[in-house]
Formats: structure tokens, C-alpha cells, sequence
């Protein structure tokens, strides 16, 4: 099947036009947001403060880069394991957030927070950073530059891969994945 | 007594940071290879293929095959016959991490203490360095920089010895099916078996060391490697979990002596970036 391309920020018939196993190559601006950068925006929300960026529409990917090289827009840049982002997720959801990319198992309230605010989750290839950094035309710091490399990052992509894991409609590729192919 | 100075520690240990988080063995980059070729999953081939084409880029543009680029875990080999001049093991070592992830735009991913303020140490130290002193005149350093999101699924569990093969082969194969697509499939797979608490997790460890390919050299546990290997990847979780036939590229396992009362088992998961580096000096 080929990738679909699509444009970020996304809305909501976006979102509904996407299904679990879905590949997909993605263009536009993206954010990113670790465990750390999570824990902030979460603790504004909770105090009903503005937080630095719009999540009205936008992809958070979940990665923490190498220093780039002089030259390089980013250095290797592959996703980290979501589920540790899973108790903040139904709240970025609630702001707006559309859609995240990490790999690895998402909690059911994240997949229930996914149905209810029409949102997905995309997996890019795990451990295919440098692959992946060749994608991020533009990288740069917009919020908690203290964090290192677990800094939000406002990232320009081209044709950025990913494949749709749990989608608005509670179907999950890694379920229905590994049941097509057990023995 | 051969005299090795501790500033030539530091130096290889540098290069070597730089190296095995670069360029991926060829022992590893077969073995996708070779799951490409058996791969039944379209999405698991696509998966397969950018894992290629990652390590390809990586080696022709120098940046880092993945962006976590670990904790770095050393064996050490040292001959009981070579003096060690001009500074400690540790901080030569230590200062060659540095070195090396500093100049190599390699990711600090280290932070002082775990509980507390998690502070970033800023250069990737203190490396974990496991000695043995040996007989003979060399120094053998073998590096890995194990990546969090992997590890974060092993474990280590008490068998009692009435659990026998079965129960063994049960422990390893649910701890990998829980990890599922977590560790970064098609995953390594380390095992320790026997030894004490402690002493399993180590060989668990030392498992991901050997080159993918290579069997335990006791026939009964090769033949034991190959068997959970089958169960793993019959598990249809695939590459990334998107469903496929190769969730592990190999299952390696590391034995030593037990208690009477015990039967010690181990897991250490590696994902497919399976870095690993050895010098001799």
C-alpha cells in the first residue's frame, strides 16, 4: 500500500480519514516533547496557565536528538518509547493535540482519550534515527531550552514516515498485527 | 610487567564511542539482511528496509544509527601480567566516555542520581565496567552503549529448580512478549541463566556481546537458543510490532553453575542497533 502524504497541523476529518496501519509520510511543522517538556506543559495546564506553544491541531513526536553537527539541520533522530508519556497524553488531547508519534504500547486510557478527541498515534521506526534526521529540514528550540535535548523543538518535516498504531476508532495495529502473523 | 599507560585507555576507549554508536557490526547489519529475505509482512519488509538503508546512512554521513546512543557498559579482560601507569582504570575509561561523546555529538543520557533531581551529568558518565583480571599480557575492552528504551523491559526472576527447561523457556518468552514493540524490534535477545541474583543479570548482559550469528558453544543450549528463538518470532509480533515473522534476530544465552536451591534466569533485551565494539592491547 503506498504511504499517504499528509499535511500538519491536522483536523478533525484528517484524523477520521486515517486508520491503524496506515503508513504515512508527513510534511509541515511538528513539535517535540519528551518526558521532561511533558511534565511542564501538564503542570501549566493543571495551574490554567498559557503554555508556549498551540497544540490546536499539532503532531508532538517524542524524541530526544543528538547534538547536531555544523552543518546538520538535527542530529540522529528517532522516537523514544511512548508509554511513558501515557499519563499526560489524554491531557495534551484535551488542548488540542492531534496526533503523537513515538513506538511502543499505549495505555488504554490514552487509546479511550484517542476515540474521544479524535487523535492518533503514529509509530516512526524505532532505532532509525539517522534516517530519520534526514527527513527534519529545520530544527529549532522554542520552549525549556534548559532541558537539553529534551528541549520542544519546532521541526520542519518532508515526507516524514510514520505508521498509524491506534487510530479515532479504537482499532490497534501492534493487536491486530501480531494476531495476522501468530502460529 | 608490560607497562600500558592509562592515557591510551582513554584514547581507544574515545574512538571507540564514536565507532560502535556509527557504524553498526556487520555481524548485526547480516542479520537484517537476512530478515529481509525471510520477512513474510510487507509493513515488517518496509520496516526491515529502512533499518537498512538507516545503517547505510549512517555509516556514509557519520551521524549516530540511533539517537540514544546509551549508557556505556564495558567488560573488561585484564591480563594479570600488564601494569596499568599514570591513572585508575575507571577514570581512564571514564575520560575516554567523555572524550567520545563530547567530539563525537554522541547524546548525554546520564543523570546523577536516579530518585532525586535526575540532573544531567552532562558527558555521558560514569560508564558500568565489569573487570576480570585474566591470565597473560593483554588488555581486552569490549564497549556497548545500551540504549534505556530496551533495558527498560528486562528482568531478572528467582526459577526455582522444579521449573526446569520448560519454565525457562516460558520466563524468557513472556518477558519478550510483554516488551512487545517497546525494545525496538527485531530485538537481541541476552539471557543468563544460573549464578546468583546478581551474577545472571551480568552474564544476561554479557549474552549481547556475542556476535549475532555465533551459538552458545554447548550443543544442548544452542539447540535451546534456536527453540525460543522459533517461540519468540511465532509470537507474530514482527519488526516495530506492526506483525511479521522476525521479532528476534537471536537469542543468545549465558550459563554458569547454580545453587542447589536456585535456578537463577535473566533477560536483557538489545534492539536491533545491537552496538557492540572489542579492541585488544
Amino acid at each position: 500500500m503506498e504511504p499517504k502524504k499528509i499535511q500538519a497541523p491536522l483536523s478533525d476529518d484528517d484524523v477520521m480519514a486515517l486508520k491503524a496501519g496506515d503508513t504515512v509520510l508527513i510534511n509541515g511543522v511538528i513539535y517535540t516533547a519528551r518526558d521532561a517538556a511533558h511534565k511542564k506543559l501538564v503542570e501549566l495546564m493543571d495551574k490554567g496557565e498559557d503554555l508556549p506553544i498551540d497544540l490546536q491541531g499539532q503532531f508532538i513526536f517524542y524524541v530526544g536528538p543528538t547534538p547536531a553537527k555544523p552543518g546538520q539541520a538535527i542530529g540522529s533522530a528517532g522516537p523514544t518509547t511512548s508509554g511513558r508519556m501515557d499519563a499526560y497524553t489524554p491531557k495534551m488531547l484535551e488542548k488540542g493535540m492531534k496526533a503523537c508519534i513515538g513506538k511502543g504500547l499505549r495505555s488504554q486510557a490514552v487509546k479511550d482519550a484517542l476515540k474521544e478527541h479524535k487523535g492518533l498515534y503514529l509509530a516512526a521506526t524505532g532505532g532509525a534515527g539517522a534516517l530519520l534526521s534526514k527527513k527534519i529540514k529545520k530544527s529549532e528550540v522554542v520552549a525549556y531550552s534548559e532541558l537539553g535535548p529534551e528541549a520542544i523543538h519546532r521541526l520542519e518535516v518532508e515526507d516524514f514516515p510514520a505508521t498509524v498504531v491506534n487510530d479515532a476508532y479504537g482499532n490497534d495495529l501492534y493487536e491486530e498485527g501480531a494476531k495476522q502473523y501468530a502460529r | 610487567m608490560r607497562e600500558l599507560a592509562a592515557s591510551t585507555i582513554t584514547d581507544q576507549v574515545a574512538e571507540m564511542c564514536e565507532k560502535a554508536n556509527i557504524y553498526l557490526g556487520e555481524d548485526v547489519f547480516t542479520a537484517l539482511k537476512n530478515a529481509l529475505e525471510t520477512e513474510e509482512s510487507p509493513t515488517g519488509k518496509e520496516v526491515l528496509k529502512q533499518l537498512i538503508e538507516n545503517v547505510e546512512i549512517a555509516r556514509n554521513e557519520q551521524i549516530p544509527i540511533c539517537q540514544d546512543t546509551g549508557f556505556a557498559v564495558f567488560f573488561v579482560e585484564w591480563g594479570q601480567d600488564v601494569h596499568l601507569t599514570g591513572g585508575s582504570l575507571e577514570e581512564a575509561i571514564n575520560a575516554g566516555v567523555k572524550r567520545g561523546y563530547d567530539e563525537g555529538y554522541l547524546r548525554k543520557s546520564i543523570v546523577k542520581d536516579p530518585l532525586f533531581d535526575r540532573k544531567n551529568t552532562g558527558d555521558n558518565t560514569p560508564a558500568v565496567i565489569y573487570t576480570d583480571m585474566v591470565p597473560g599480557d593483554k588488555v581486552k575492552i569490549s564497549f556497548a552503549p545500551k540504549g534505556g528504551g530496551s533495558e527498560n523491559m528486562s528482568a531478572v526472576k528467582m526459577l526455582k529448580p522444579s521449573d526446569g527447561e520448560e519454565g525457562f523457556v516460558d520466563f524468557v518468552v513472556n518477558q519478550v512478549k510483554t516488551a512487545g514493540p517497546n525494545p525496538c524490534p527485531p530485538i537481541v535477545v541476552g539471557v543468563g541463566v544460573g549464578g546468583t541474583f546478581d551474577k545472571v543479570a551480568v552474564l544476561s548482559k554479557k549474552a549481547l556481546f556475542r556476535p549475532v550469528g555465533e551459538s552458545n558453544p554447548n550443543p544442548r543450549f544452542a539447540e535451546l537458543e534456536k527453540k525460543i528463538k522459533d517461540k519468540i518470532n511465532d509470537l507474530g509480533v514482527g519488526p516495530q510490532g506492526f506483525g511479521g515473522r522476525t521479532f528476534a534476530l537471536a537469542v543468545h544465552i549465558e550459563d554458569y553453575p547454580s545453587h542447589i536451591a536456585s535456578m537463577a534466569a535473566a533477560v536483557n533485551l538489545n534492539c536491533h542497533a545491537c552496538r557492540h565494539l572489542e579492541i585488544e592491547l
